[in-house]
């Protein structure tokens, strides 16, 4: 070493040393470890997968879509999340929707590609509140969200810009030819949105409207998760969908309550996290069922 | 029990663990920086290495080492991505494209792990785990020798010498984090996280579809993550992935190996001083402010003043529901307190105001507590920057520990401070004025701001967590992310290891009258105070625009 020039030898020591240590931290260690949680804890290491019929059919921690070819909720199951990830519960491509807590206005469709347009997250709320309750046949009415499943959204034009009078106001998420979810604000007849008009100068008013703060529908049934692979539902939402796939596999609604209560982890020592059901093992035991 | 009170048990039953090992663990890392012994294996890797152990080093030897290590890192990740196709268990995976991999390898290199890509879908088995993973274990071990050494600039005097880059390099990867690791691992895959090198393998679901399940040597890459203050998931969506945190209870593990390290070290830095009350002082300034921000995050998520949150009834947008608000909220206070990064929610959906809370965590450069030992070096820069105001206030010569902080010491400590904030507003602002930074918005308006301000924060101060919206694998992205990564680490690491040097020099001055004492509530009081006002003044007018426009509306 000493014959070499000092700035020389920092990166001579430098590569051996990630070397050495990519050997050891990054061989060994994740070697080892693998080799020790695959004699002693072989079925979580691997992924802790369930069998159906001698088949694997999935891993308890990784939850699955329950819906048809067709997109449409396959009734006899208990229905998962919202997801982000792919086009739903897909663990090649993980992810969240990132919509922001205050995303509320939608870039509505050009009617000639009804793919293009960007909904808002107020209106993914609002849509999916109301297919959940035509489901399951109860009020998918919330806060801020219109009775055809978009987000009560108006944009007010007014004298001045900022104040002044209202001179004109648009419902801005409602696409004509829809009836506005207001026949009339500060006295203004409020007008269906044409898509592809800019609307950007006007004051953006979300309206609360009269439907109660604690929605029949619950909260994790219209929200995507944050790895969009999220294995619970809330007990309130297994207990909305019960009366349904009861109905459906023609069991009792106490038999399908008590596969509920049998598939729900609590809280962990009764404080940490949040109650789940795992829809997954509660399908699959319904399905031993019946 | 309320999802509140659950909750708030959650956060005192952490706050109860971390006080428990307080003393073990800063006690221990004590033992293994100022030993004097070297052990079979270490003597082995120090022969194999070719240098010599029991010399110290002057500060800027020891610079040049830490920037040596860090060049070659850089380089052998970036090979190691770029060859990935042609090594073992690359999955099938392309070569990473070439500023994808350039951005990757300086992430994780500064142990920033911002995420240009998404793991499941772009590395193999054997770049996560032989690249990736072990700039984990060393990244944090550099953080911790930096912070080391200031402290020995304080402890010792008259001399040259500050320690031997290599000896702590190589003491802080295999007798603290790899022990700490390996124990962590186990219990892991017992919650159910991981540990295999099983390729994607298609099952049919109950549905009749077919799903594709990712196997992965995770739990060993996930403990070094959140325990060494990295923070790069195995997969895209990090530690909300069942696979990597598959529990309630792995929850709660987690954010505590976030905060075991920082947390400890106070006591390492109280007993390298010789005064276990000068730790405690500075434990409770990182205290302070930690329980302060996590409450105010819990009660912002909590409260949900936003639209769509109270259109949905709480705020369970992109959360799990085995996490829940309140846990989810702890986690993301956590991970932006300290220098991690990694997520088990995603901040951009959270209210205007919790989301605020986690960029202010980071702005406040990760002090509270910080990285490994990222965040002990900010904490005693400021503490040197708090001597300096007071001693302005009563016209005496500031001193810290029985050194004095004279100009070329201030000027040191404020060059470190200004680094961050100039990358965060100028990278931003370069976003903003040009269409290749403002195309990668996915949110408009005052939120699309947020998006771009959190990542160039989130960059410069090494975090590595993302307000997920931007779209930020474009090669205008990774390289001016890169570089924000790059100098956010290393023009800080070279200030304060040139501060420990003027201070190591000095002579003790002996504790007069005049001397401002360091370890009393008054002292604890200014530095938090400095530390929000410093922050506070630099970045109000960018919040203003971003988060607390849209909150506050």
């Amino acid at each position: 070493m000493n014959r070499l020039p000092r700035w020389l030898a920092h990166h001579v020591a430098a590569l051996r040393v990630v070397v050495v240590l990519t050997l050891t931290v990054g061989l060994v260690y994740p070697l080892a470890m693998t080799g020790i949680a695959q004699a002693v804890l072989g079925r979580r290491a691997d992924g802790s997968h369930l069998e159906k019929d001698g088949k694997v059919a999935g891993s308890e921690l990784i939850g699955q879509s329950f819906t048809g070819t067709d997109g449409e909720p396959i009734k006899r199951y208990f229905q998962s999340r919202p997801s982000a990830a792919g086009d739903g519960y897909e663990p090649g491509a993980t992810g969240a929707s990132n919509q922001g807590s205050e995303s509320v206005v939608d870039v509505l469709p050009d009617p000639a590609d009804p793919e293009s347009g960007k909904l808002s997250l107020l209106t993914e709320v609002c849509a999916r509140s109301k297919a959940v309750g035509e489901l399951e046949q109860v009020s998918g009415a919330r806060p801020y969200c219109t009775s055809d499943g978009v987000g009560a959204v108006l944009g007010v034009f007014r004298e001045q810009g900022l104040s002044g009078r209202a001179t004109r106001v648009v419902s801005l998420n409602q696409a004509c030819p829809a009836t506005p979810f207001l026949a009339t604000y500060e006295g203004v007849a409020v007008e269906c949105a044409e898509p592809g008009d800019d609307y950007s100068k006007a004051l953006v008013v979300p309206v609360r409207g009269d439907a109660p703060a604690d929605p029949v529908v619950p909260a994790d049934a219209v929200t995507a998760s944050g790895s969009g692979l999220d294995p619970h539902i809330s007990p309130a939402y297994a207990a909305l969908q019960a009366p349904r796939v009861a109905r459906e596999r023609g069991l009792s609604l106490d038999r399908v309550e008590d596969v509920i209560k049998q598939n729900t982890t609590g809280r962990a020592l009764g404080f940490l996290g949040e109650p789940g059901v795992n829809v997954l093992t509660l399908n699959l035991a319904l399905d031993r069922e019946s | 029990m309320s999802p509140t009170a659950a909750g708030i048990i959650f956060i005192v039953s952490l706050v109860v663990a971390l006080a428990v090992v307080y003393k073990p663990l800063g006690d221990y890392m004590y033992r293994v920086y100022s030993g004097t012994r070297h052990n079979v294996a270490e003597r082995g890797i120090y022969r194999l290495i070719g240098v010599r152990p029991d010399r110290d080093q002057r500060w800027g030897a020891y610079a040049r080492s830490v920037l040596a290590f860090s060049v070659i890192s850089i380089l052998f990740v970036y090979g190691m991505q770029r060859l990935q196709d042609k090594l073992f268990l690359s999955l099938g995976m392309a070569p990473v494209t070439d500023h994808v991999a350039w951005n990757t390898a300086i992430s994780f290199v500064t142990n920033t792990n911002w995420q240009a890509y998404s793991g499941e879908s772009t590395m193999g088995h054997l770049v996560q785990m032989a690249g990736l993973a072990v700039q984990n274990f060393v990244s944090a071990a550099v953080g911790m020798a930096v912070a080391i050494t200031l402290v020995r600039g304080f402890a010792r005097n008259r001399t040259e010498n500050i320690g031997n880059f290599w000896v702590d390099l190589v003491r802080g990867s295999v007798r603290i984090l790899l022990p700490i690791a390996v124990i962590g691992a186990l219990v892991l895959v017992a919650g159910g996280v991981v540990q295999n090198f099983a390729s994607p393998h298609d099952v049919a679901t109950l549905a009749g579809g077919t799903q594709s399940i990712t196997g992965g040597p995770v739990a060993s890459q996930e403990v070094i993550k959140e325990l060494g203050n990295n923070g790069g998931g195995f997969y895209n969506t990090n530690s909300a992935h069942p696979f990597e945190n598959a529990t309630t209870w792995t929850n709660w593990l987690e954010i505590f190996l976030i905060f075991l390290i920082p947390f400890s070290l106070p006591r390492t830095f109280g007993r390298l001083v010789g005064q276990n009350r000068q730790g405690y002082a500075i434990l409770a300034v990182m205290g302070t402010l930690a329980l302060a921000s996590i409450v105010l995050t819990n009660v912002f998520e909590i409260g949900g003043h936003a639209t769509v949150t109270q259109a949905i009834g709480s705020a369970m947008e992109g959360k799990d529901v085995r996490f829940g608000v309140p846990d989810s909220a702890t986690f993301a206070a956590a991970t932006t307190l300290t220098s991690t990064g990694a997520v088990n929610s995603f901040h951009d959906s959270f209210t205007p105001l919790g989301g605020m809370m986690t960029m202010f965590n980071m702005m406040l450069g990760e002090v509270a507590p910080g990285g490994a030992g990222a965040g002990m070096y900010g904490i005693l820069v400021l503490a040197v920057l708090t001597v300096f105001v007071a001693g302005l206030m009563v016209g005496r010569t500031p001193e810290y520990l029985g050194k004095k902080i004279g100009s070329r010491e201030i000027k040191l400590a404020s060059l470190y401070f200004l680094t961050t904030p100039t990358l965060v507003l100028i990278g931003t602002a370069a976003a903003m004025g040009n269409s290749a930074g403002l195309a990668a918005m996915l949110n408009s308006g005052p939120h699309g701001l947020s998006e771009i301000l959190y990542a160039f924060t989130s960059a410069s101060n090494n975090n590595g967590s993302a307000f997920g919206g931007v779209t930020v694998n474009t090669p205008w992205y990774d390289v001016a992310l890169g570089l924000c990564m790059v100098f956010g680490r290393f023009l800080p690491i070279i200030f304060v290891l040139g501060l420990a040097g003027s201070l190591a020099r000095q002579a003790p001055v002996p504790v007069s009258a005049g001397t401002l004492p360091t370890h009393r509530p008054q002292f604890v009081g200014m530095v938090v105070g400095v530390t929000i006002i410093v922050v506070a003044l630099t970045f109000l007018p960018a919040l203003a625009l971003g988060p607390l426009a849209e909150g506050l509306s």
